[in-house]
């Protein structure tokens, strides 16, 4: 038993202060992602909360180039991103994602001028990569304070708003009626995705913020019903894709070819799609019961 | 400016701005741009895989892109198509980002993926470039009727026999089809913001289709073209001008569109009224 243990979580595992942080930072981002995330993949605005994250990472190479901390780079053009998305969107969903488009079009093109000057200045390249993929097991301490609370705020904003944005998202004609400002509770909702992203962005990079967002939501929305059992499933998912993605990476540091251990985001990503391919094993009963309970996922698909 | 190795940049770009004009067109029509910016990127994963296999990074490119795009189209049917989109990127990265990690010395090479290198195309790319842009576009002209309905009129393109999830497949995979060719060029990331600016730019100055698609391919050109001349001269990045550029011309569009809905509603306030 001891033998099987130690073969599965190598030695100096539980004593390794990187992995700790890791663990610690990682959990509350997989919780605040999973929440957020129901919500995105109800409101349909997956596209929205990659563009978020790879803006973010703009204003983290900007940041890299006036030489102050990241964050707060991610954080300002995260949310001056979300802002200007909610002033030029159109209401529709079309129009939106071309709002969208066109905004994260522009932040690609102010990253390539930032990467190039900041390789102008440090000779730097492997800066690029660290934004776009992150990495779990450099973090500096003294940040991961910042991280949490703002994390923790992000998920408060969205656990209070949360009945005005399902009744906003199921039926934006009967939250308008019933007095709740759609427009306005939209904006803080895109406000606290930008910042959810954001954080999960200088953690683990662009690519992975966007799979603990979506992956983790849409299977819950799959396989439960209900926001609030949904949003639970979602985190238990999360979080139990990203203790394992940090275990097997620290597991695969003798593994082939390079013998310098796989990204933690691949391995995160491939549970995370895995568990939501899972779910299309079970048998199609939809057809028959779409009637009268639809889908959350497709919910609001008419409007 | 116009010399030798230039020529070979002017053609090569040129023809991207044709493809990215035509392909977004549809995209932004289709509400596809989540897509649009899936493929190229997904399919940069395929060539550091190639790369590190040793074969070919187009074959990576292509074999990726293809498969992003059946992917797409497959989860799409039984699933949000955002959520679809954004589940099959972040496999591909995820991939990518395993691959980066085995090869030793790619992030030179990731980064010209990512933001393209216009100025050194080689006279072997070019040839490439333009047959493969000639057979997109002849492939969406061919198309053309049918994808115009199933993006416009869904439900009357459904009621004549064409099913929706075949269009959106075919869309994807000739999508599919011009970035593997374009992406080692002008990069995934400026790949898309030509795609997206000119496209949204000249949706909101015509509602005609044809003429629509016509203006989208002039605005991607000018956009093309003047970035390259400024890139030139400040040795600045060409994504940085053509991202900005793309966004000026939608804010652009969408002011004179607003203009022009005032002057409507001012000339007769009944007809527009009911908007």
């Amino acid at each position: 038993m001891g033998h099987l243990l130690r073969s599965v979580f190598e030695p100096g595992f539980f004593g390794s202060g990187p992995v700790h942080v890791a663990f610690a930072v990682g959990t509350v981002i997989a919780i605040t992602s999973a929440v957020v995330g129901v919500f995105t993949v109800t409101r349909g605005q997956s596209f929205a909360g990659h563009s978020l994250a790879d803006i973010a990472t703009t204003g983290g190479s900007g940041a890299f180039l006036v030489g102050i901390n990241q964050f707060w780079g991610y954080l300002a053009f995260g949310a001056g991103a979300a802002a200007f998305m909610e002033m030029i969107g159109v209401q529709r969903r079309r129009g939106r994602d071309v709002a969208t488009g066109v905004v994260l079009g522009a932040a690609l093109g102010l990253a390539a001028l930032f990467l190039y000057l900041g390789t102008q200045e440090s000779s730097t390249t492997g800066a690029s990569f660290t934004i776009l993929f992150g990495s779990m097991f450099v973090l500096t301490p003294s940040t991961v304070p910042t991280l949490i609370v703002s994390a923790l705020l992000a998920l408060a904003t969205v656990l209070m708003l949360a009945r005005m944005l399902l009744l906003s998202s199921l039926s934006p004609d009967i939250a308008a009626a019933r007095g709740v400002p759609v427009r306005a509770v939209g904006a803080a909702f895109l406000m606290a995705l930008a910042v959810s992203v954001a954080l999960s962005a200088v953690i683990i990079g662009a690519v992975l913020s966007t799979a603990l967002l979506i992956g983790p939501a849409a299977t819950a929305l799959r396989v439960v019903k209900g926001p609030v059992r949904a949003a639970a499933t979602a985190a238990g998912i999360g979080v139990l894709a990203t203790w394992l993605g940090i275990l097997l990476a620290y597991d695969s540091f003798y593994w082939p070819p390079a013998g310098r251990g796989w990204p933690v985001s691949f391995f995160v990503v491939a549970l995370v799609v895995g568990s939501y391919l899972v779910t299309y094993l079970r048998p199609r009963q939809r057809q028959v019961t779409t009637q009268e309970s639809p889908d959350p996922e497709h919910a609001c698909s008419v409007a | 400016m116009f010399s030798g190795l230039m020529l070979n940049t002017w053609i090569a770009s040129t023809a991207v701005a044709v493809i990215a004009g035509v392909m977004g067109f549809f995209a932004v029509l289709r509400g596809s741009t989540f897509a649009a910016h899936a493929i190229p990127n997904g399919a940069f994963a395929g060539a550091a895989g190639a790369t590190l296999l040793g074969f070919n990074p187009f074959a990576g490119l292509a074999v990726f892109s293809v498969a992003g795009a059946l992917g797409i189209a497959g989860l799409s049917r039984r699933a949000r198509n955002d959520v679809a989109t954004a589940l099959t990127f972040v496999l591909m990265l995820g991939i990518g980002a395993l691959f980066v990690s085995w090869s030793t010395e790619y992030a030179q090479e990731a980064y010209s993926l990512l933001f393209g290198e216009v100025f050194g195309v080689a006279s072997d790319e070019v040839l490439p470039i333009v047959a493969l842009g000639v057979v997109s576009v002849a492939a969406i002209a061919v198309l053309f009727r049918p994808l115009m309905l199933s993006s416009a009129l869904p439900e009357v393109a459904e009621a004549r026999g064409i099913r929706a999830p075949r269009m959106d497949l075919a869309f994807l995979l000739i999508m599919a089809l011009a970035t593997s060719m374009t992406v080692p060029v002008v990069g995934a990331l400026l790949m898309f913001s030509l795609m997206i600016g000119p496209s949204a730019a000249a949706r909101s100055l015509t509602a005609r289709p044809v003429l629509a698609m016509a203006l989208s391919v002039g605005i991607a050109l000018v956009t093309v073209w003047t970035g390259i001349v400024v890139s030139y001269q400040t040795n600045w990045p060409l994504g940085f001008f053509v991202g900005i550029m793309g966004a000026g011309f939608f804010l652009l569009g969408r002011a004179y569109a607003a203009v022009r809905r005032r002057m409507a509603s001012i000339a007769w306030p009944s007809v527009t009224q009911s908007r």
